[in-house]
C-alpha cells in the first residue's frame, strides 16, 4: 500500500509541478523580461504587471499543490526515490508540455539536454 | 548571454540546492505524514529549519520567475540542473559520502544536458513560433 502510495505522490508532485511551470512561464512572458521593466519603469510597474496577471496566481497555485504534495510524499518514502523520480519525469512533461502549450521551439539539442538530465538525475541517485 | 541574467540562472540553482536540503533535514523531524493526519503540515511549516528552507525557496522562485521571465522554461530547467552536480560534490566534501560510478556518470550527464543548452538560444523567437502555431497565434493577445 505505501509503494501505492508512493507512486500515487510523484504523480501528483510531477502533474501539478508541469501545470504550475507551464502557466508561471506563460505569465512571465507576458509580463517581459523583470530587469528591463524594472530598469525602464521601476519596481511598482513589474509588481503591478506581476500581481495583474491571473496565469501567474494560478501557476502558483500549482506550484503550492507541488510542494505540499512533495512534503507529504516525502514523509512516507525516501528521497533517494521520490526526488530523482519526480524531478526526472518532470523533466520530460514540462519538454512536453513547453512544445505544444508554449509554442516553445524545443529541437534536438533540447531534447537530447531533458533526456541527458533525467537520465542524469535517476543515476546521481542510485 | 548578459552577467545579469547568468547571476538569476545561479540564484536559481543556489538557493533551490540549500532550499531542498534544508526541507529534507526538517521534515526528517517529524513522523509519517499520511491523510490522516495531514494537518501535521502546517506544525512542520513553523519547524525552523522547515521554515529556514521555505525563505530559502522564496529567494528560488524569485530568481525562477525572473529567468521565466527572459529565457523558455525548456532553457531554464536543464541550465539549473548544475545544483544536482554542486549537491553530488558537497556530499562528497564536505559530508564525506562515498560516490559511486553510477553518480559519477550521472554527474556526466547532467554535464552533457547543461552543454546542450548552454550552446544554443535561450529564447525561442516568438514570430518563429507563431508561424509554427497559426492557428493559436494572437488568442491570448
Amino acid at each position: 500500500m505505501k509503494h501505492l502510495y508512493t507512486w500515487v505522490g510523484v504523480l501528483c508532485v510531477v502533474a501539478s509541478s508541469v501545470a504550475g511551470d507551464v502557466l508561471i512561464s506563460h505569465a512571465m512572458k507576458r509580463v517581459g523580461d523583470v530587469g528591463h521593466v524594472f530598469r525602464d519603469h521601476g519596481f511598482v510597474a513589474v509588481a503591478r504587471r506581476m500581481i495583474a496577471n491571473g496565469r501567474l496566481w494560478l501557476g502558483v497555485f500549482f506550484m503550492a499543490l507541488s510542494f505540499f504534495s512533495l512534503m507529504m510524499t516525502l514523509s512516507w518514502a525516501d528521497v533517494s526515490l521520490v526526488a530523482p523520480a519526480a524531478a526526472s519525469i518532470t523533466f520530460l512533461g514540462n519538454a512536453v508540455a513547453a512544445r505544444f502549450f508554449l509554442h516553445e521551439r524545443v529541437d534536438r539539442r533540447r531534447w537530447m539536454a531533458v533526456l541527458c538530465v533525467a537520465c542524469g538525475v535517476v543515476l546521481i541517485a542510485k | 548571454m548578459s552577467f545579469r541574467k547568468l547571476a538569476t540562472l545561479a540564484g536559481v540553482v543556489f538557493f533551490g540546492s540549500l532550499g531542498d536540503v534544508c526541507l529534507k533535514h526538517g521534515m526528517a523531524e517529524f513522523p509519517d505524514i499520511t491523510l490522516a493526519n495531514w494537518p501535521v503540515l502546517f506544525h512542520a511549516i513553523f519547524a525552523p529549519k522547515v521554515a529556514l528552507g521555505i525563505a530559502l525557496l522564496i529567494g528560488f522562485f524569485a530568481c525562477y520567475l525572473s529567468a521565466l521571465s527572459f529565457a523558455d522554461l525548456t532553457y531554464v530547467l536543464p541550465a539549473t540542473s548544475v545544483g544536482y552536480i554542486g549537491m553530488a560534490f558537497l556530499a562528497r566534501y564536505f559530508l564525506h559520502e562515498q560516490i559511486s560510478i553510477w553518480r559519477w556518470l550521472g554527474i556526466l550527464l547532467i554535464t552533457l544536458g547543461v552543454g546542450f543548452v548552454a550552446g544554443g538560444p535561450s529564447l525561442t523567437d516568438s514570430r518563429e513560433a507563431a508561424e509554427r502555431v497559426p492557428e493559436t497565434a494572437g488568442v491570448d493577445a
